[in-house]
């Protein structure tokens, strides 16, 4: 197509072709009017005000829409992210109880339906000793029905720090009996090696580990931005200094640097201690990805036009950085830490499962996978593997959403 | 620096002042570096000592070909790039004239609002994520026009002038064509009553149908504000359009500087007249006064002894291959750099009444 | 293949009247997620031997899509939806004596060898951008002789001492060196002399230039039309030329073909064109463009407004919004026929009747624009 003038985007569902008529009569466009030009009044349709006083956000926005995974992909996200906020809600029953006598119990299929009517019950457990191996040989009973709650009371936790509650979404309807009184409790996925629960453990899991990926962007971000930002901007021989900076961090080989940091940290210190330390040692190499594309914007937008022509005008060096540079490229930075999100994750996830990211009694999806290391375990117990399952549709759902921002980062690119 | 100047000390207006800008002896050469060690290599003469002036009201057209240095000159002038030397005079309101060339980033602001840029590409030039009032108003709010009602009205007003309907202060950039945004960018250089304009090529990134609407707004908003317009661009057809006078630019020199009428019908230097004749007409019977001119630009970074024109020009001697002409005021206002300007008799373009109805 | 092989056209009888390239009625839309482009809407010209059609219009007309159509190089997303383009093709490209037979282009598959073997060999581009046209890693001459041989049945040798001779043909000093000198080595204007060259290499007997000149000065552009005629008339080419510059089409075509957003507005002789317009949008354009035989500082007649967005494509004749002769409740009503004016002069306007090509009287009856001096 030969160069026509940048589209105009059209949000979803548009078909101005022949509607939009009377908003391409140029009212007032002539200085020397020719004598009988077609007088119009200004008359647009309401998709065409409503597209021209759109901002870049919402821009953004409606292409971002249109985009079918990345939108079911942040509709994912927003639930992990309600998971991160109170786990508990979630959570069956303590995550770090342990019961030897409830190791390695199968996930329990729910039923929705009871006779005819919607009534989610799963069927209980129950355990027979292997009278040669004693080991216990799980199997369920169809008959003995552990009717599911939903919304029901149990213990007590704080919410943000703000109220307390003690609503949690499932519960098994028999509560009130004792604890170890199988048909009162209910594992819906299983629980592993010293009896606890999966699912409940798999709550707190995603709270820490999505917490350090988002932390330790959120580190990099202030990192990249600033040396980034001072680079590209100042130039010179700070430019210079930041820039063999990144280029020494990003030789040095990933997984031995990881290793070694992280097995030095001290073994008595406490799991706060650890995650944050954790965080760090991720955000230290993050950074330079982010510092580079910064200063590559910084440099690149120096030369526009429109940043000469506030200069013109009389505006400050500040003004230009925080007014015309900064919006300008705050989409990209949004897309960039979106998609290195998944990389802390899986980063930190690596760590943990080789022992030396986050250790127990502190939950994370690699502390959790760690219980799922040996091929016996898992021929035992497939439900273990199931964190490594919310770990591969975290990270697609945030590789999904970043590279639907990044594509609808630009409107004008079109 | 007025050593070499005196036959070139621009006369003053009919009005008896001096000029508005005067550009004496500007020099912008940018290194090449090679090498770890970033050692110098060359030096691009993008700006070869240029001398030239502009008069309150006028129009001075800048023309040249591609790496002439046209673009540098007008950037030296508003000290968006700075100068390697060379004076940038400017009169202020008052009469007093400054030497722009030597001031630093914080007594420049000053100057500022005086001189103001009309710039190519109308989609580079806005900002994609402010609306037009916050484009136009810019320039109002930094130079401390607090009140957002005070702005608005002022914007309107400058709209208007531009021939924009005020109803499109909410609107964002990405809803307006071409030439409608470059109105926008006009409204915003007007936005400080500058005396001076820079407009480089402010028309050749449009539409050849939108080119004359510009053209014409530019010609209104200098009557009516008596403005000064130095006018750079590649088309001599737009240059002669809207200048009173014209410069002409070769490898980083000034060649020729006249009144648009005398130069475009009685050019001096043999490039000018190459020039002119190698510009496509829109007229099929006059395919066979277009002429070329054999061989190609020479590069700033290596250019040719003498004047740099010789390699290309037809009537050269030997002294142009050694000597370096100076710029030289040979008729009234009519200023030529070559050795043989008074000898040479070179053909011009006639008016074509028929083509102006 | 859905190839449509014509019967022989026998080379007897005056060829000179034949079109070597027919284009009828052709459509090339975009397909978007937005709705459709209609980026070509019904282009009929025909291309006679050894003759210059020039191809003007300003963004958004089709211009480029109409080339690309022709070549059957679309990009992904448009397609050729309706029309015919038909080639005087020679059985042995190259061969200047060979028998003729009728492609239709629209019925090969973009992709076929026979699709292949015409461009380049039959029809031959001069693109936009010559450093983009040839790859930095390769030599110029290597890139010239590898069209050779794909098109012609010559030794390696051979297709060198071709590469050769047109280098030398496109007026390259020292061809024997330079031809083995990369694409970033050359100048400006001898890489768009290198790229006609290789378009030259085949002896294709129609050459497609679009905007040749546009990236390059004004007196290296005077060079290369120049050379460009010379070819021209030494070779007999034909040449679609495309371009938004009326110079440069004044300069360069027989028959020009004017373009406003997918449609064609006026087409016939270059003479009748620049001296006697028909169609309102021309003649405004004409009117409105700077000249450097006009007087300094004189305002110019404009054409108000801007163009639309091909999207937006007004309805009815898409010049109306803008034309100084609009006639509510016909010009926006339905989409005008090209009629014919004058001999071999087509103008697609309201202004003149269907039937017989002449003038309706119109309220609005042209009164030239006023000059307003300064």
């Amino acid at each position: 197509m030969d160069s026509i003038e940048p589209k105009i985007l059209q949000p979803e569902g548009a078909a101005p072709l022949e509607k939009a008529d009377p908003a391409i009569y140029p009212p007032d466009e002539a200085v020397a009017a020719p004598a009988e030009i077609f007088e119009e009044p200004l008359v647009t349709t309401q998709e065409e005000e409503r597209i021209s006083i759109a901002s870049n956000w919402t821009l953004v926005w409606w292409r971002f829409r249109k985009n079918v995974l990345a939108v079911v992909s942040t509709v994912i996200l927003l639930f992990l992210a309600i998971v991160v906020l109170i786990p508990d809600f979630f959570a069956t029953m303590d995550p770090e109880e342990t019961n030897a006598r409830l190791a390695f119990i199968p996930v329990q299929r729910i039923h929705w339906l009871d006779e005819g009517q919607l009534k989610p019950w799963v069927p209980s457990v129950v355990g027979k000793r292997d009278p040669v191996t004693l080991a216990m040989k799980w199997t369920t009973d169809e008959t003995q029905k552990t009717y599911i709650r939903f919304f029901g009371t149990s213990w007590s936790y704080s919410v943000l720090g703000v109220f307390d509650s003690n609503i949690h979404l499932v519960s098994a309807a028999k509560v009130d009996q004792a604890d170890d009184d199988l048909a009162a409790q209910i594992f819906l996925l299983g629980t592993d090696r010293l009896g606890r629960d999966q699912w409940s453990r798999l709550a707190f899991a995603t709270q820490i580990s999505m917490t350090i990926g988002m932390i330790s962007v959120i580190v990099s971000v202030v990192l990249g931005l600033l040396l980034g930002g001072i680079s590209g901007y100042f130039g010179g021989w700070i430019d210079n200094i930041i820039q063999r900076l990144i280029e020494l961090l990003q030789s040095l080989p990933t997984i031995p640097i990881w290793l070694a940091l992280t097995a030095a940290l001290p073994r008595t210190w406490s799991p706060e201690k650890v995650f944050f330390a954790i965080t760090i040692i991720l955000a230290l190499r993050g950074w330079t990805t982010l510092g580079r594309e910064v200063r590559g914007r910084f440099l690149s937008l120096r030369e526009e036009d429109f940043v000469l022509a506030a200069e013109l005008g009389g505006a400050s060096q500040a003004r230009i950085i925080v007014k015309h540079m900064i919006p300008t490229f705050t989409s990209h930075i949004i897309a960039t830490s979106t998609l290195a999100i998944p990389v802390m994750i899986v980063t930190e996830t690596s760590l943990s499962f080789l022992g030396l990211g986050m250790r127990p009694p502190a939950i994370s999806w690699g502390v959790m996978l760690q219980e799922a290391q040996n091929i016996q375990t898992l021929a035992l117990a497939p439900w273990l593997l199931f964190p490594g399952l919310i770990v591969i549709v975290a990270v697609l759902a945030f590789n999904l959403v970043g590279d639907g921002l990044r594509d609808a980062a630009d409107p004008y690119s079109h | 620096m007025s050593d070499g100047l005196p036959p070139r000390v621009p006369k003053a207006d009919a009005a008896g002042k001096s000029p508005l800008l005067e550009v004496r002896h500007l020099k912008k050469y940018f290194p090449i570096y090679k090498g770890v060690l970033r050692k110098l290599v060359n030096q691009v003469r993008a700006v070869d000592d240029v001398s030239l002036f502009v008069r309150e009201g006028e129009t001075l057209g800048l023309v040249g070909e591609s790496g002439c240095g046209k673009t540098t000159v007008s950037r030296c002038i508003l000290r968006a790039i700075d100068p390697t030397s060379g004076e940038i005079l400017f009169r202020e309101a008052d009469d007093k004239v400054t030497n722009l060339a030597a001031l630093d980033r914080s007594e420049l602001r000053r100057f500022r609002p005086q001189m103001q840029m009309i710039f190519q590409d109308p989609f580079g030039s806005l900002n994609p994520r402010m609306t037009i009032f916050e484009i136009v108003s810019e320039p109002l709010y930094v130079n401390g026009m607090r009140s957002k009602t005070e702005r608005e009205d002022h914007v309107a007003e400058l709209l208007r002038l531009v021939g924009l309907r005020t109803e499109y202060m909410a609107r964002y950039p990405h809803a307006f064509s071409g030439g409608q945004r470059q109105r926008i960018g006009i409204a915003r250089a007007l936005a400080l009553n500058p005396r001076l304009v820079v407009a480089d090529e402010p028309v050749s990134a449009l539409d050849v149908s939108v080119q004359a609407q510009v053209l014409n707004l530019m010609l209104d908003l200098q009557q009516k504000l008596n403005l000064t317009y130095l006018f750079v661009a590649h088309d001599l057809s737009v240059v002669k359009h809207i200048s009173d006078r014209v410069c002409v630019m070769y490898v980083g020199k000034l060649v020729e500087m006249a009144t648009t009428e005398e130069l475009f019908q009685a050019p001096r230097h043999p490039y000018t007249a190459a020039l002119m004749m190698a510009v496509p007409r829109p007229d099929p019977s006059s395919r066979d006064i277009i002429q070329d001119l054999p061989g190609e630009v020479a590069s700033p970074a290596n250019p040719p002894s003498g004047c740099y024109f010789h390699p290309r020009c037809q009537f050269a001697t030997e002294v142009c291959r050694t000597q370096t002409p100076e710029l030289r005021e040979i008729t009234p206002d009519h200023f030529v750099s070559c050795h043989r300007a008074e000898e040479l008799h070179l053909a011009g373009i006639k008016v074509n009444q028929e083509t102006q109805i | 293949m859905v190839t449509q092989t014509h019967p022989l056209v026998k080379p007897a009888g005056d060829l000179t009247r034949e079109p070597l390239l027919r284009v009828e009625d052709l459509k090339a839309y975009f397909f978007m997620d937005e709705g459709i482009v209609r980026a070509v809407d019904g282009v009929s010209f025909d291309v006679m031997p050894g003759k210059v059609v020039g191809i003007v219009g300003e963004s958004g007309c089709g211009k480029s899509v109409t080339m690309k159509a022709i070549l059957q190089i679309l990009e992904a997303g448009a397609k050729i939806v309706n029309g015919k383009v038909t080639l005087r093709s020679r059985i042995h490209h190259g061969d200047p004596n060979s028998a003729e037979e009728l492609i239709e282009l629209t019925h090969l598959h973009p992709n076929s060898r026979q699709m292949r073997r015409i461009r380049g060999a039959e029809i031959a581009l001069i693109p936009q951008e010559p450093m983009a046209a040839f790859s930095p890693v390769h030599t110029v001459g290597n890139q010239i002789m590898e069209t050779i041989l794909l098109h012609q049945d010559v030794s390696k040798k051979e297709a060198r001492r071709i590469a050769i001779d047109v280098f030398r043909a496109v007026g390259i000093s020292m061809p024997e060196q330079r031809i083995d000198s990369y694409s970033w080595q050359l100048s400006g204007g001898l890489r768009q002399r290198a790229i006609i060259a290789m378009a030259l290499s085949c002896n294709p007997r129609l050459l497609i230039a679009d905007e040749p000149t546009t990236a390059i000065d004004v007196t290296t552009q005077a060079q290369i039309l120049k050379l460009l005629r010379k070819l021209q008339e030494e070779r007999q080419t034909s040449i679609i030329f495309i371009t938004h510059d009326l110079g440069v089409i004044a300069q360069m075509a027989d028959e020009v073909v004017v373009m406003y957003l997918g449609m064609v507005m006026e087409k016939g002789s270059a003479m009748k064109i620049f001296k006697d317009a028909q169609h309102p949008y021309t003649q405004a354009l004409l009117r409105s463009i700077p000249s450097v035989q006009s007087h300094p500082r004189v305002k110019l007649p404009t054409i108000a407004g801007s163009i639309a967005h091909p999207f937006n494509r007004p309805k009815g004749c898409p010049f109306h919004p803008r034309c100084t002769h609009f006639m509510r409740g016909v010009c926006d009503a339905s989409q005008p026929h090209l009629v014919e004016v004058d001999e071999d002069h087509f103008v697609s306007c309201f202004l003149y009747s269907e039937a017989d090509g002449t003038k309706k009287m119109n309220k609005t009856d042209a009164a030239p624009a006023k000059e307003e001096s300064l």
